[in-house]
């Protein structure tokens, strides 16, 4: 059995303070429905990626919650993964599919970040985070900072090399309508920008973030159609302290090897990726733990524009801008990533358009690398 | 005429260096300082508070002003840091400047902008001939919770202006409000410490309300940014004001003499007033001045005022006796962190 998106959309990303959590997931699963060209009688079951609706919001009947507002009578789940919530959802509406229990069903991924303080939003999404790094008064800014140090010291990576994917995906967001940030960066503003956890700065690091993103899946194949080819999650520990490797994600690997195999590609094969850049060196790791570059060489590759729109000749990585320009509102961000590739493989990315673009994928990540989620789409 | 028949000025002498208040928290004081645009903040000292502030700057107001004070009928007080949950500010202000007993006394409260609401509830009582003269002060020792963001920039100081409709020193040539339910920074009964909701304090806030409140008097009285020779927005910090005058097309050279928080930090409710007072220290006759307030939760109030032959002689008494903005700004004292703390009774 193939599973196909039907249907694709996202919101705007931003701070978007008049715009309630009900407002996103009506506006975007609404548009969702009409881009797949069906009926809200058509929708069997929603799954909505979600993360931090109980501790910000105090709603933990998430399911029903948008159901309810979306008018749909059907079985409703909230799947939460951190900030991989929306790859999860997707993963399990992906199975859901496949098992035939269901054969159209809508996933809905939604954060609403910006209403609350930043202090309790830090310390919300520190629930990704394992009990020790928690009590140890850890933050996710200085657990992946950690991870860059020991990138820096193990394979010379600079500080500038990482500013450089912050560089590039602003430029990527510059060309999307719906991005959060539309400025263009330089590497000395990224440089000279408040230090946050040494090395990453306020530019390394990816926003606070509202927004939803909407996909339509179905075992039916319709016009726009694109194949869900592999839909692969892996796990790791939940804290940086149980790894073997502080250089590498052994869940993102593991996920992509899986989904390579599964849908018959190589990484090579892969033109065009939305991969999780929640700080910078985050998308270093992802381009080698996916196999797209040699291990201690993506950071240079980077620098020099090799995923960069207009530039690369193998893959154009975070083509709508990426965590950091096109904004991270958790639970979305997964849905978001496969959304931006429908419209690539599908061409309709506008200014945007990655040349060639005929497989597509995507990674999302909770935590710093507890759970990883790799989909890979055909044309 | 309904306008300004005198005004006064308080600071508090002590200052914090805002770079020190970084330094105790591990923080860049070079960064803290350009990102947040201000240098010092005033310090209260120990036994001041806003009634002491608020007298201070009230007897500042008198100085220049030979009438007497029992012709005050009105006085509120508007300050975010009343001495008191219940017992007026006011009257013990209108007590020490010897009002008499038959003048309306009343304290306001609307974060950073209770001192324009009382001018133009004031304004409004002398022009409808309720009140030969009124005073509206607004006087704030501020509170910042030890490491948040608002420890940075909340101060201390006073101003105090009184209105009347003879000898007016600055015409109120028109006025305006701009209200609405915008939760972005509140103190709950008892707490001791403000809330703020981060970010949104800017753009759905300060910026919607300012501009919303300066749009209006722009089109109330057909005028535009060019027609004036300063503005006076209120400061939370150093670059909020000046986002705000740039997006209304006023200049540097308009907004630069009224940025005080530059030098002593956000003093609250006396934010704006104090502003007001620096530029009318300097201001030459038949100038107009544009003032937008805001105070969360949330609200703008709008002036324009035109200056008179009057405003020399008060500029004349207030620099004689030392009573200028300019020479509170530079009689200081720096106090270090733990001095600040102990000043501001938390330790």
């Amino acid at each position: 059995m193939k599973i196909y998106v039907n249907g694709a959309v996202t919101t705007q990303f931003g701070e978007l303070w008049g715009v309630s959590p009900r407002s996103l997931a009506r506006g975007s699963v609404e548009s969702a429905l009409k881009d797949a060209g069906i009926e809200s009688g058509q929708v069997e079951a929603l799954f909505v990626g979600n993360m931090l609706s109980g501790m910000l919001g105090g709603q933990e009947h998430l399911g029903a919650f948008f159901a309810e507002e979306l008018g749909l009578s059907v079985p409703a789940f909230k799947v939460e993964g951190a900030c991989a919530s929306g790859g999860l959802a997707l993963h399990n509406a992906v199975n859901s599919l496949l098992s035939g229990q269901y054969a159209t069903v809508a996933v809905l991924g939604i954060e609403k970040m910006t209403d609350h303080k930043p202090e309790d939003v830090a310390t919300a999404l520190m629930g990704a985070g394992s009990e020790e790094e928690r009590s140890a008064g850890a933050t996710f800014p200085g657990l992946y900072a950690m991870l860059a140090r020991m990138h820096i010291q193990e394979f010379g990576t600079t500080e500038e090399q990482l500013a450089a994917v912050a560089v590039k995906n602003h430029y990527h967001a510059s060309l999307n309508p719906n991005a959060q940030f539309h400025n263009l960066l330089t590497v000395e503003q990224v440089m000279g920008s408040s230090k946050v956890a040494d090395p990453l700065k306020l530019l390394d690091c990816s926003p606070i973030s509202d927004g939803a993103a909407a996909v339509i899946l179905s075992s039916k194949k319709a016009k726009g159609s694109v194949e869900i080819a592999a839909s692969v999650v892996a796990t790791d520990s939940l804290g940086l302290a149980q790894r073997t490797h502080l250089t590498q994600l052994t869940s993102t690997q593991k996920a992509a090897q899986k989904a390579y195999h599964i849908a018959g590609i190589r990484a090579d094969d892969v033109r065009v990726a939305e991969v999780h850049d929640c700080f910078t060196i985050a998308e270093v790791l992802a381009m080698e733990d996916l196999g797209f570059f040699p291990r201690g060489e993506a950071a240079v590759a980077i620098e020099k524009g090799e995923t960069r729109l207009g530039v690369s000749t193998r893959v154009v990585v975070n083509p709508s801008g990426g965590l950091k320009g096109c904004g991270h509102p958790v639970g979305a961000t997964g849905v978001k990533q496969v959304v931006e590739l429908v419209e690539q493989l599908r061409g309709s990315a506008g200014k945007r358009q990655v040349d060639n673009a005929t497989i597509g994928l995507s990674h999302n990540v909770g935590g710093s690398g507890a759970t990883a989620v790799v989909h890979i789409l055909k044309k | 005429m309904i306008g300004i028949v005198s005004y006064g000025s308080y600071i508090p002498r002590c200052r914090i260096p805002i770079a020190d208040i970084a330094r105790a928290w591990k923080k860049d004081g070079e960064e803290v300082v350009r990102s947040l645009g201000l240098t010092d903040k005033s310090v209260p000292a120990f036994d001041e508070d806003a009634a002491t502030i608020a007298i201070e700057a009230a007897l500042s107001c008198f100085t220049p002003f030979h009438g007497d004070p029992t012709d005050v009928d009105v006085l509120f007080v508007g300050s975010e840091s009343h001495p008191y949950a219940v017992n007026p500010t006011s009257t013990i202000v209108g007590e020490l400047l010897g009002l008499g007993n038959t003048y309306l006394a009343a304290d306001l409260e609307f974060a950073c902008k209770a001192g324009t609401a009382a001018m133009q509830a004031i304004a409004g009582l002398v022009a409808a001939g309720h009140a030969k003269y009124g005073l509206a002060i607004g006087a704030d020792t501020a509170q910042g919770k030890p490491h948040d963001f608002l420890e940075y920039t909340a101060a201390a100081g006073g101003a105090a202006f009184l209105l009347g409709s003879e000898h007016v020193a600055a015409r109120l040539l028109g006025d305006t409000s701009y209200s609405s339910d915008t939760p972005d920074f509140w103190r709950r009964d008892g707490m001791r410490y403000p809330s703020h909701a981060g970010r949104f304090t800017g753009e759905p806030a300060y910026y919607s309300h300012v501009l919303g409140a300066a749009g209006r008097l722009l089109e109330m009285t057909g005028t535009t940014a060019s027609d004036y020779d300063y503005c006076i927005f209120h400061m939370p910090n150093g670059k909020f004001p000046r986002e705000v005058a740039k997006r209304l097309g006023f200049s540097r050279e308009q907004l630069q003499p009224s940025l005080l928080v530059d030098h002593i930090g956000n003093a609250y409710s006396a934010t704006t007033m104090l502003a007001l007072a620096a530029v009318l220290d300097i201001a030459r006759p038949n100038q107009k001045i544009f003032m937008v307030s805001y105070g969360s939760g949330a609200g703008s109030d709008a002036f324009v005022w035109e200056t008179t032959s009057e405003l020399k002689k008060i500029q004349q008494v207030r620099a004689k006796n030392t009573l200028l903005v300019a020479d509170a700004i530079r009689n200081k004292a720096y106090v270090d962190y733990v001095q600040f703390l102990k000043l501001t009774h938390k330790l």
